[in-house]
């Protein structure tokens, strides 16, 4: 049998010093138009979004379109939706380092920083919702003057608060110390005093000794092992806000690993999303691939065909299940006012990602471009779908009602995108989008003559 | 205090390690070696033992474990019990999701305040050894001359043979 020769892990770049050089160019000069126009913009959603958070906490949640039977929606959604888009950034940081994937080390860095600005976007929500935002210390469990009265443990909304702030914070340390090396890099290289000062204070004296290569290797691996199972549970537990209640269509076990797969079904479509504007924009094609797309398209695929066997899965339970609540849920999630939600819902997630059993598609950064966003429409409508269609006709017909979202619901969710698009421009402005020193050991890996010591 | 070093820069990775081996084999201890990127092998050939920041992981991980637990007890079972829903007060199983966040939480931020500990990396450090280029794409091996198995003759005859590209020497004042 003839193997097929192994694609190279980076394109073109063939020296040390020049991914330093195409990495570094751009914290070195100014930005384009395309990024100052992207930036306007994203600026612009943030103010809109932060009028109407700042409109809301002042009147009050009234501003909702919410009322007596649907109790939760945009905001959980969207809540959902962000904390899933996060789970991209860890699987490809931690999981594909424990498998020794090579070819992450291009995309991780801003997957990771993804993750982080999506989990901001995220505790929005919540945070709003509890109503009066400035007691949202009172999740927290501290020796209070109200008698040693105690936060509920027994409570799936709690365990949120410890499964997202641990999240956060684990992927947060991840993500700066993973920078560290390269952080140092810059301040070797920058002529600005202020930009030598910023990497100063953050490189915290890295001198790349190998002393402290062969600990800071060890603090990886442990931090990604501790980051795997966090992915896991942390949608879990998200999960669980809606498992452990007894309304029809959410009360259901299959829920954790169902919300687990679709969040990082939607996690990878807006890392690619994002990596083909990036890899378009700042000009780095020859170290985000056309390979890394097709790798990350191969991934949505499968998490897209569990998606869609998760649907299944739960249409013959529901029917089953042979209980009438269960089965009207869903009759109604299809056939119900929202039915065309649920349509949306399954045109995206379901059958858009089968074409990506298509080569051509995967490989074409025009075609899959699309494609990504058609998967995280699909995303943000089943979360809607989950949410609406099981809260707006409970078990008394005579409290059914609709819900539309408020303008001011919108504008804070448009708002979530500014905040989100606002981070991550800064973010490849000011730090190195690209792990350098990953790269760099690939590069030297692969120019290497055959003899010497054993990169894994 | 002052301290005298010896630098054989080199910019190929096989070359470094060659160099590192043949050094410490012929009874010379090599300081540091300093890379753009971690080299592997390179532990091996400066003999250097396995880090042990896992078990730090692993102890304050087991006193997360230990302190959720307790403390999810203590005040939803004795301190202050509740009836929610008429669930039991003191089930296990509940307290389950916190306890394994605050166990992680507190399983990598320890390990992570050991590692700076160890490495003496702080905000403010001066890279003190710092080489030119070293962060960028050179291979740097320190070797201290005040140390009683240095000797320079032997010490630059290998650099040279096993393909230095550079012999530098530069003094550094620890305060």
């Amino acid at each position: 049998m003839i193997r097929k020769r192994r694609q190279p892990l980076v394109g073109a770049p063939t020296s040390m010093i020049q991914v330093t050089e195409d990495v570094s160019r751009w914290m070195d000069h100014r930005p384009g138009p395309s990024w100052f126009m992207a930036f306007v913009v994203a600026v612009a959603a943030l103010g809109l979004g932060l009028a109407a958070v700042a409109y809301q906490i002042k009147v009050g949640i009234g501003t909702w379109g919410l009322n007596k039977t649907v109790g939760w929606a945009f905001d959980i959604t969207n809540f959902v939706f962000w904390v899933g888009i996060g789970h991209a950034g860890t699987p490809i940081s931690a999981i594909l380092l424990l498998f020794r994937q090579k070819w992450r080390t291009s995309v991780n860095r801003s997957a990771e920083a993804m993750t982080i600005f999506a989990v901001m976007c995220a505790a929005i929500f919540p945070l709003i919702h509890m109503g009066r935002p400035w007691l949202a210390f009172w999740v927290f469990p501290y020796p209070n003057t109200r008698g040693s009265l105690w936060v509920n443990f027994r409570s799936p909304l709690l365990w949120d608060v410890f499964a997202i702030g641990t999240y956060f914070t684990i992927s947060l340390v991840f993500w700066y110390i993973g920078m560290i090396p390269d952080i140092a890099t810059l301040r070797d290289r920058t002529k600005s005093r202020i930009k030598k000062f910023f990497y100063e204070v953050l490189s915290v004296g890295w001198d790349g000794s190998n002393r402290t290569w062969s600990r800071y290797e060890t603090l990886c691996l442990i931090l990604a092992g501790l980051a795997t199972p966090l992915v896991v549970s942390v949608h879990s537990i998200v999960s669980m806000d809606f498992a452990t209640s007894i309304i029809p269509g959410w009360h259901t076990t299959i829920f954790p690993p169902y919300f687990v797969v679709g969040a990082v079904f939607s996690g990878f479509a807006m890392v690619t999303t994002l990596l083909i504007i990036t890899r378009r924009v700042m000009n780095l094609q020859n170290y985000i691939t056309v390979g890394h797309l097709e790798a990350m398209a191969k991934i949505m695929l499968l998490t897209g065909s569990i998606v869609g066997f998760a649907y299944a899965t739960e249409l013959f339970t529901s029917w089953y299940s042979a209980n009438p609540y269960e089965q009207f849920a869903f009759s109604n999630r299809i056939f119900g006012p929202y039915g065309w939600t649920y349509a949306i819902m399954v045109f995206c997630n379901v059958i858009v990602p089968q074409l990506l059993w298509s080569r051509t598609i995967r490989t074409t950064p025009a075609l899959l471009f699309p494609l990504t966003l058609l998967i995280n429409v699909g995303m943000w409508f089943e979360r809607f779908v989950i949410i609406m269609t099981s809260l707006h006709r409970d078990f008394l017909p005579s409290s059914w009602a609709m819900y539309t979202p408020t303008f001011i619901e919108i504008a804070t969710f448009i708002g979530t995108f500014g905040l989100f698009f606002t981070c991550f421009l800064l973010f490849v402005r000011l730090l190195p989008a690209i792990a350098m020193w990953e790269v760099k050991a690939v590069v030297a890996h692969e120019h290497r003559s055959p003899e010497g010591g054993g990169h894994g | 205090m002052v301290k005298e070093y010896l630098f054989g820069i080199f910019t190929d990775e096989t070359k470094l390690l060659r160099s590192v081996r043949r050094l410490r084999g012929e009874g010379l201890t090599v300081q540091d070696v300093l890379t753009p990127y971690a080299v592997h092998g390179l532990d091996d050939a400066m003999g250097l033992r396995r880090s042990r920041l896992a078990l730090v992981t692993f102890f304050a991980g087991l006193f997360g474990l230990i302190l959720a637990m307790g403390f999810q007890f203590w005040t939803s079972a004795f301190d202050w019990p509740l009836n929610v829903g008429g669930k039991p007060a003191n089930s296990t199983l509940a307290f389950l999701p916190v306890t394994f966040e605050i166990t992680v939480l507190i399983g990598g931020l320890s390990t992570v305040l050991a590692f700076f500990l160890r490495t003496r990396l702080r905000p403010g450090a001066k890279a003190l050894l710092l080489e030119q280029g070293i962060t960028n794409d050179r291979f740097v091996v320190v070797l201290e001359k005040g140390h009683p198995h240095f000797e320079e003759e032997k010490a630059r005859r290998i650099l040279m043979e096993t393909g230095t590209d550079a012999i530098t020497e530069r003094s550094i004042v620890y305060e």
